[in-house]
């Protein structure tokens, strides 16, 4: 026999995905929202996302060409990701420089600190996000408002978000009902008619995007549910407690970053738990931060740093929260 | 909703395209190498010498100790010499080569096509015809079967579970004989379950198979106590742990046995092996082997005499296509590579996939991003990445507390991993170096 064949041990087939095609899969179920933001905040939007994504992908070649001298892998589409969901926890009017500094942070302290794809503890998408909100908080809370298409960016008109307004109608005493005239109907939140972060409006958009990915088996329900289900049944026993201190579950659902942090930002692969099990208690977890966050929390808001808290948790789940082992229930 | 196992598994495509190819004899070989060592178990003694003249079932080399079986010659002629020979393991392994000459069979044997129904063995004679035909089991391990028939004091048997599922991708061989030699097999399951005293033989086929399920409904109607399932097309349905599982809800705890949990496997070619030595007095030295592949010109079955030359089934079907760049023994999951078509085939021949070129090469490596779907196919519920790790960086008592010996090496995980990591590469790695130390403890 003159021909050259392969010696490898089993198995010798492969399933057709891939690494890259997962990246891109989450790049097109993140379309949907990315149109929508479009829709509503025009030009801003284009530029955030372009600079956003441009940037992280520049970050990451340089830092692995010049810093960790290692062949760049950027096409794998992991900085894509990360540039696109950074650009959609930022307001539409945000200035370009900070959008990439934040970037920067993503990138070099959220991912390549720590060793590049696979190794970062953290969501880095959120670790830029975060370190904005912290250090520019004037620029990160003014809010552009969806007033359709338009070429208008850093001009754009702003305002509070829902959660903005309900926060500061409580802290002065309102009562909820008189706080919900002032904002829009759970009809308008639902497809995305508010001001918030560019990525996080349209729940509708962002659902779409999760039933792509649940069809493409890129991610598993167990986390956004989880999420979900803890909000709904938590902001639910407060509001059934006292309606008019505390806004109705769907309020909380519908408004800041709670259906984007779920179905994006908390499932990223790298920084979740590898068990079932392990996804439930970090889907609670995350929603459980969530909601004392914002209803006992000095922020409005606190999805980001729910993620990022039981980000933290990870690896402690993952030790300590096996899969169930076929054979082991008499084994003990 | 069709049964199967609750944890895990995968669905590679399926590629049977010698499905509808019937069992053909294969020409007789000139010259064979047949293995002392074609079991799990002892090698067995030759007990033939250079220059004997040997007949078709005779018997060539002796069992060589409980787990171990008996060898018969599959070709009548002159032994040549006894030799190292590449087998399909990769190392040269001693074989008795015989110089093909004729076709004479030992007279002792049934070679008329009768079907013989009733049984007149007791379950001790059974068993012991089973040992003396060297019957292993033929699904690809290869563990005796007579011990697999005797059952420890204080065990206790209550069914029978005939594995029909034939879960590797390509592989047909199982499948025709369940067509072509219903009748035969029903008869080897009465007689297995006779030397087990169980009423209840249950047949597991997996759904990708309707002509032979219906086929055996229709047969099975006159053999009381057996019954056939259809089970979800879902890989390693076959493994003896799922079946078990998917079939009668019973968990083998981990590091048991099937007779734990009062159950029995035996493959669908092992219990026609079975009718054969029992009915017929035909001891095992042929069996049916696939030879297929995408670019095979002839995709087929064939019933080969143990210690032919790979190369002679190439040839029969078509010859090795141009694209060739592998050659398995066995399945895509779970086959072995050679590096010769004249290996021999041997009693765990189950197929030859012959792959090409382009489908040969491993994925490229990449990162793991921890995407958890390897945690998800294991369908013994263990974390392959974390094993795959723990391996690479020799912590073995992590690996053992891991459960790396629960592990069957089936390999799903490193089938569907995105990153393409060999995972399971390193986890055979370290399940081997766990296990030698678990001998290494108990001395």
């Amino acid at each position: 026999m003159n021909k050259t064949i392969t010696i490898s041990p089993s198995p010798h087939v492969y399933e057709d995905t891939t690494a890259k095609r997962l990246m891109f899969d989450v790049v097109i179920a993140m379309l949907p929202v990315l149109a929508f933001s479009i829709y509503f905040f025009g030009m801003g939007a284009i530029i955030v996302t372009l600079t956003a994504v441009v940037s992280c992908l520049a970050f990451e070649w340089l830092i692995q060409k010049f810093l960790l001298k290692q062949e760049p892998t950027i096409s794998d589409g992991s900085a894509l990701v990360t540039g696109i969901l950074l650009a959609f926890n930022v307001p539409a009017n945000l200035p370009i420089g900070i959008i990439i500094i934040g970037s920067l942070v993503a990138i070099g302290v959220g991912k390549m600190s720590f060793g590049g794809l696979g190794n970062n503890p953290f969501n880095p998408a959120l670790v830029g996000r975060v370190f904005l909100l912290i250090s520019f908080p004037v620029q990160m809370t003014s809010w552009s408002m969806p007033t359709g298409f338009s070429n208008s960016y850093t001009d754009a008109i702003t305002g509070a978000t829902p959660l903005g307004v309900m926060k500061e109608g409580i802290g002065a005493g309102e009562s909820v009902s008189a706080i919900m005239d002032k904002i829009p109907s759970h009809m308008e939140l639902f497809y995305g008619h508010m001001g918030g972060s560019m990525g996080e409006i349209a729940a509708l958009a962002i659902m779409i995007g999760f039933a792509y990915l649940l069809i493409r088996k890129v991610i598993t329900w167990h986390i956004p549910v989880s999420i979900i289900a803890t909000i709904t049944i938590f902001t639910g026993i407060l509001w059934l407690a006292n309606p008019e201190a505390n806004a109705d579950p769907l309020f909380h659902l519908l408004t800041g970053g709670v259906m984007l942090g779920a179905v994006f930002m908390a499932t990223d692969y790298v920084t979740s738990p590898m068990s079932v099990k392990g996804m439930w208690i970090f889907g609670i977890g995350i929603g459980v931060i969530t909601v004392l966050i914002r209803v006992y929390g000095s922020y409005p808001e606190g999805v980001s740093f729910a993620i990022l808290i039981m980000n933290a948790f990870v690896p402690l789940i993952n030790s300590y929260i096996k899969p169930k082992r076929f054979g082991e229930l008499r084994n003990d | 909703m069709l049964k199967t196992f609750p944890k895990g598994g995968v669905h590679p495509a399926e590629g049977k395209y010698s499905a509808g190819s019937a069992i053909e004899a294969l020409p007789l070989p000139k010259i064979v190498s047949i293995p002392i060592a074609q079991h799990i178990g002892a090698p067995s003694k030759p007990i033939v010498a250079k220059g004997d003249k040997i007949k078709v079932g005779d018997k060539i080399a002796e069992s060589a100790g409980f787990v171990s079986a008996n060898i018969h010659s599959s070709v009548s002629g002159t032994v040549v010499k006894i030799d190292n020979v590449l087998d399909s393991s990769g190392y040269k392994r001693p074989c008795v080569i015989i110089d093909v000459e004729g076709d004479e069979w030992n007279e002792g044997i049934d070679k008329s096509s009768l079907i013989k129904k009733e049984i007149s063995l007791t379950d001790k004679e059974i068993i012991n015809k089973i040992n003396e035909s060297g019957i292993v089991g033929l699904g690809g391990a290869t563990f005796p079967s007579h011990v697999k028939l005797s059952v420890p004091d204080g065990k206790k048997i209550d069914v029978l579970i005939i594995n029909g599922v034939e879960c590797e991708p390509y592989l047909t061989s199982d499948h025709r004989l369940m067509l072509e030699k219903a009748e035969e097999m029903l008869i080897g399951i009465q007689i297995l379950m006779k030397a087990l005293s169980v009423n209840i033989a249950l047949i597991g086929v997996e759904n990708n198979k309707p002509d032979a399920i219906s086929h055996l409904q229709n047969v099975v109607k006159e053999y009381p106590g057996i019954e056939v399932h259809a089970l979800k097309v879902q890989y390693p349905q076959g493994g003896e742990k799922q079946l078990i599982k998917a079939l009668i809800n019973r968990e083998v705890p981990s590091g048991a046995l099937p007779l734990d949990v009062g159950a029995v496997v035996h493959n669908v070619g092992t219990a026609f092996a079975v009718y054969e030595a029992v009915q017929k007095n035909k001891p095992l030295f042929e069996r049916v082997v696939t030879l297929t592949g995408e670019s095979v010109k002839k995709p087929s079955n064939f019933m080969v005499r143990i210690g032919a030359p790979v190369t002679d089934l190439v040839e029969a079907a078509g010859g090795l296509p141009e694209d060739t760049g592998k050659i398995i023994n066995g399945g895509p999951m779970m086959g072995k590579a050679v590096n010769s078509l004249e290996v021999p085939v041997v009693k765990g021949t189950s197929g030859i996939l012959i792959m090409p070129a382009e489908e040969s090469k491993r994925k490229k490596e990449s990162n793991c991003i921890r995407c958890a779907k390897c945690v998800s196919v294991c369908p013994q519920g263990l974390e392959p990445f974390l094993l795959n790790k723990l391996a690479q960086l020799e912590i073995n008592d992590k690996l053992e507390t891991g459960g790396v010996m629960d592990c069957i090496e089936c390999g799903s995980c490193a089938y569907t991993c995105p990153a393409g990591l060999p995972l399971l590469d390193y986890i055979r790695l370290g399940k081997s170096r766990v296990s030698q130390i678990i001998r290494l403890r108990k001395q």
